[in-house]
């Protein structure tokens, strides 16, 4: 690990002003991701600005109906919510679907939005990587795809976002809040948050520099019944291959989002709406113009099975 | 950095480079090498810890951000004359071959009952908004960021369902 220096944040502004001051500057929260990758060198942040002491762990009710989950809450803690379990099962659902139990009692949310891809590519250092070395090319394109994007990727990079938790938020239209290092806050739509890079694989997140997270807010309940379906290589602690959320309501309309499938979470309004139409209508929809590789094509007809199997709950 | 952590109840003070994990505060300065160093990268849980008494991997935190936490190691749960019950759970049961994934495995599992009798769902619920059980398939999937290259996972699911029906 490069050697770093360390400060505790006492307060919002604080922390986005000591981060956007300061090239190679990085907030720190629950550490998961960010030290997985600072081992190997695929982050060298110079300074840490530890957010933990910041006043963001609750998670209350909107004026609005809804919840503002503040960026510190843990995931267990955002799973186990009697209001998120009863009113928001999808969210709940996709994060006990993710990481471990250890893990998830030190991911906040902001984090586990803001976490990097699992490429394996982007983790070692000996490979070409846009992401991680923009202009050094992609090692993964003509590589080992089968984890790796089918949507949404481009001709700089196929790597996929790999998180459960962000794909229940796109589903429920969540918002998230920023702070900057003047004060200023800023609402970003969560279909904005996750960007699709194009040819700067490395601009992954609608945040400028310094700009802090400090809550994420969920709008009114949706009703119906909610699902995450998520399929993988073992039946606990993997990352996705393909996953959905979905909420279904009883005349069959609703919504629907995909993970492991693209560099956001993907969800296609005009698609889900063809939901009372069966499976292979969504998925036609939501996946047109899909660019699979050889290695990952089986995740376009298993996103279609996972789905039937979702409607076919509802059915029953 | 100067520190200080609670570590089995007692007060220890550290000055550490940044970079040190716990893991490493715990097993290279302390000298408590109960916590095992596995994979480094949150993949194994044989660094399992409990802080404030939630179980975390130990090697993905930084010892520095824990300043002033109380942190419970296999050490501080019980003693060779006094054992945790889950400890002698794990002896009776024969919970392990090799024994090196064992603290880890100890540590996860007296939490995953606690998270149990605290309401924190898991993917193997049917019903979110009741009560989860300590079965069979509630403790496999709870387990599983805790590996065991031996094996001993059935045995391991028996030492932990004991535990539950004697607090139960």
């Amino acid at each position: 690990m490069k050697a770093f220096t360390y400060e505790r944040a006492k307060d919002p502004v604080a922390a986005a002003r000591a981060v956007a001051g300061r090239p190679g500057a990085k907030f720190i929260a629950g550490g998961t991701n960010l030290l997985d990758l600072m081992k190997i060198e695929v982050e060298v942040p110079t300074h840490l600005v530890d957010v933990q002491d910041l006043p963001f762990d609750k998670i209350e009710q909107t004026p609005e109906g809804g919840l503002r989950i503040g960026a510190l809450v843990t995931n267990t803690d955002l799973a186990t919510d009697e209001r998120v379990r009863r009113d928001y099962a999808v969210l709940s659902r996709s994060i006990v679907a993710g990481a471990s139990g250890q893990l998830r009692n030190k991911a906040s949310t902001a984090g586990n939005l803001l976490q990097r891809t699992r490429c394996p590519y982007f983790y070692d250092t000996n490979m070409a990587c846009n992401k991680r070395k923009p202009g050094s090319g992609c090692a993964a394109i003509g590589g080992f795809s089968r984890q790796l994007g089918v949507i949404g990727v481009s001709k700089s990079c196929i790597a996929t976002f790999p998180g459960d938790m962000a794909v229940a938020l796109r589903l429920l239209d969540a918002v998230v809040e920023t702070i900057d290092a003047k004060g200023k806050t800023r609402a970003i739509p969560i279909a904005e948050f996750h960007m699709l890079w194009g040819d700067h694989p490395e601009r992954e997140f609608a945040l400028a520099p310094g700009e802090l997270i400090t809550a994420v807010t969920l709008p009114q309940p949706l009703g119906g019944k909610h699902y995450y379906e998520k399929v993988r290589d073992r039946a606990s602690y993997a990352f996705a291959l393909v996953s959905v959320a979905a909420v279904i309501q009883p005349d069959r309309t609703g919504r629907v989002a995909f993970g492991g499938v693209a560099p956001k979470p993907w969800r296609v309004e005009a698609a889900e709406a063809l939901l009372p139409q069966g499976a292979v209508a969504v998925t036609a929809k939501a996946f047109a113009g899909a660019t699979p590789t050889k290695d990952n094509a089986f995740k376009l007809p298993l996103a279609t099975r996972a789905l039937a199997s979702v409607i076919a709950q509802a059915k029953a | 950095m100067p520190m200080m952590l609670k570590v089995n109840g007692q007060k220890r003070s550290l000055s550490l480079d940044t970079r040190t994990t716990l893991l490493d505060a715990l097993r290279e300065h302390l000298h408590l090498t109960g916590t095992k160093k596995g994979c480094d990268h949150g993949q194994c849980g044989a660094c399992t810890v409990l802080v404030n008494g939630k179980r975390i991997n130990s090697c993905l935190s930084l010892a520095i951000m824990h300043d002033g936490d109380e942190i419970t190691t296999i050490e501080g749960l019980g003693t060779p004359d006094k054992l945790h019950p889950m400890q002698a759970a794990f002896v009776k049961h024969d919970g392990y071959q090799c024994g090196y994934c064992t603290p880890g495995q100890i540590c996860s599992a007296v939490a995953v009952l606690e998270e149990i009798a605290r309401g924190v769902p898991s993917h193997v619920q049917d019903d979110l908004t009741a009560a989860p059980r300590a079965t069979n398939m509630e403790m496999r999937e709870r387990m599983s960021g805790n590996i065991c290259r031996c094996g001993a996972y059935s045995n391991i699911a028996d030492a932990m369902a004991e535990v539950a029906g004697g607090m139960g």
